[in-house]
């Protein structure tokens, strides 16, 4: 249980209970994804403001396991107020972290590194990415 | 029966370690099922009803004499059987064929809230292109359809009945024989899904009198890819196939064809030849036990399960009473995917989610459960290793702020 007990104990337990930018706004200037998964019932809406190649701001909301919950709530911490590029980047590499692909070290994910132990649970992937995928396809819409 | 060689029986279950408690997502498949199927690819791996060689005969041999065991498994003549890719399948041969053919926006077709997708989905579609209405059967307050609240719905506008014989998520087993018996009073046909019922009980279609009934495979200890659709034979004659290619027909011309008698009709293409023997090993294993003995056992591990489960405390149990092996619950203010990778962490498998069946998940106003079911292959011992675990499981989440 120790993988499970690590897993839990750090960043994740903290945003699952009090997130960070959660709420959404009616704002058009705010790209929205909203990303369900139907077997499980994970259902994360994410929204992004990039104004000239910056992120302004990043919001979410949803329902979910606490895995979900808590890697939204760390993406949009993590992202705000990077450059366009940057948050892809981080975003790409933290992905590839989470499915055991190569990645770059070098790129400083921050609170983002502590869902490296997600990789060990293969089942739970899915959970800690939705986010993430959210984020990266208001950029898409963004652009 | 002789648990212990039971499980000796299933190659999965020679990791000691592991323990199978999702058995109505697929259950795990004995030696002999595996060894039927092999034989087919090993020695006389060739189509059927196709070949005029010797081993293409045995290989139809094989494959028919299949039907012939489900046949019997369920008491219905040989050629109302119809071999499917699955339950699921079935399910929607009889929606598209017998529901979009017959129905128009006059008729009622009466599902439930406790139905697999499988099952209201099918007839969902049906509604909305033929525009008859779909029409719920209230459930219960513990969730179950009940004679009462399905004369409250049936009328004179019922065209089909489509509800399930034990459900997925609640484990209830529905009055499925008065159900038949008063909506043939009405002329509506009835299409049980049985996919949770066959693997358990003994089904006698003469006796329940149901007009279809579905099942899978894989659910009773057969291979993945294989289901069945019983349908009685009048009915089956008069429907027309939703698949058309090789074997099932009969005289081709340019401009129409005719088509085999029921079951080939529904069995285009090369059906599942090893799948279907596989089966019929299943069916073997499973009667050579004794259906009764099975449903029994199952039901006395769901009871041992449950009344430990109550002497934990934040326990949800959704289904206490249930007649069957089936479980669902949750751990108080754990998310069911939360709790499922700890019991993951245990080798023990059981499942998380909506259970393809959202309805009754939105019905208990819940995100999910958490669902253990229980085959022939578990022992108490399965049962307490599972409760050590939710013990366990709920000490950890607590521990950590859940």
């Amino acid at each position: 249980m120790n993988n499970m007990e690590n897993l839990y104990r750090q960043v994740i337990m903290d945003h699952y209970k009090h997130p960070r930018n959660k709420g959404l706004v009616q704002d058009p200037s705010y790209k929205t994804v909203h990303i369900k998964n139907p077997t499980c019932g994970d259902d994360i809406t994410v929204q992004s403001k990039i104004v000239d190649g910056k992120v302004v701001d990043v919001l979410h909301d949803g329902t979910g396991c606490s895995i979900c919950c808590s890697s939204a709530s760390v993406m949009s911490e993590t992202l705000k107020g990077k450059t366009k590029a940057e948050a892809m980047i981080i975003s790409e590499n933290y992905l590839n972290m989470l499915s055991n692909k190569k990645y770059d070290k070098t790129v400083d994910l921050e609170e983002a590194i502590v869902y490296e132990g997600v990789s060990k649970f293969p089942a739970r992937i899915k959970c800690a990415s939705i986010a993430w995928k959210a984020f990266e396809g208001t950029v898409e819409e963004s652009e | 029966m002789d648990l212990f060689k039971l499980k000796k029986d299933f190659p999965v279950l020679s990791d000691k370690t592991l323990t199978y408690l999702d058995t109505a997502a697929s259950s795990l498949k004995p030696k002999s099922v595996i060894k039927a199927m092999d034989e087919y690819y090993e020695k006389y791996s060739v189509n059927v009803h196709r070949g005029v060689y010797n081993i293409s005969f045995i290989a139809t041999q094989k494959y028919e004499s299949a039907r012939e065991k489900v046949s019997k498994f369920i008491n219905s003549q040989f050629d109302e059987i119809v071999f499917t890719r699955g339950a699921s399948s079935a399910l929607n041969l009889v929606a598209s064929s017998y529901g979009l053919n017959n129905l128009t926006a006059k008729d009622e077709i009466i599902v439930s809230e406790l139905e697999h997708h499988s099952q209201v989905l099918p007839w969902q579609n049906v509604s909305n292109i033929t525009k008859a209405k779909l029409v719920y059967v209230p459930l219960n307050e513990e969730g179950r359809i009940t004679i009462e609240n399905f004369k409250k719905v049936l009328n004179e506008n019922t065209k089909v009945v489509a509800l399930n014989y034990v459900s997925n998520v609640m484990g209830y087993i529905a009055p499925i024989k008065e159900i038949i018996s008063l909506s043939h009073k009405v002329g509506a046909v009835v299409t049980v899904d049985a996919a949770q019922a066959a693997p358990h009980h003994n089904i006698d279609v003469k006796d329940i009198d149901c007009d279809f009934l579905s099942f899978s495979g894989h659910k009773m200890l057969g291979p993945t890819g294989i289901g069945i659709l019983y349908g009685k034979k009048e009915l089956l004659q008069k429907m027309p196939p939703i698949e058309f290619g090789g074997d099932m027909n009969d005289n081709v011309d340019k401009f129409e064809a005719s088509w085999k008698d029921t079951p080939y009709k529904f069995e285009t293409g090369t059906p599942p030849i090893a799948e279907a023997i596989g089966l019929g090993a299943a069916i073997d294993y499973l009667e050579n036990i004794g259906l009764d003995k099975i449903s029994k056992h199952e039901k006395e591990l769901k009871d041992y399960t449950v009344s430990k489960m109550q002497q934990i405390d934040g326990i949800e149990i959704y289904n206490p009473n249930a007649e069957t092996g089936i479980i669902s619950f949750n751990i108080k203010g754990v998310h069911p995917h939360d709790a499922i990778t700890f019991f993951d962490g245990d080798n023990i498998c059981m499942r998380a989610g909506h259970h393809c069946a959202q309805l009754v998940i939105k019905w208990l106003q819940v995100v999910a459960t958490l669902r253990v079911s229980f085959y022939l292959y578990n022992t108490t011992e399965d049962c307490d290793k599972f409760i050590n675990s939710l013990i366990n499981a709920q000490k950890f989440f607590k521990e950590m702020g859940f």
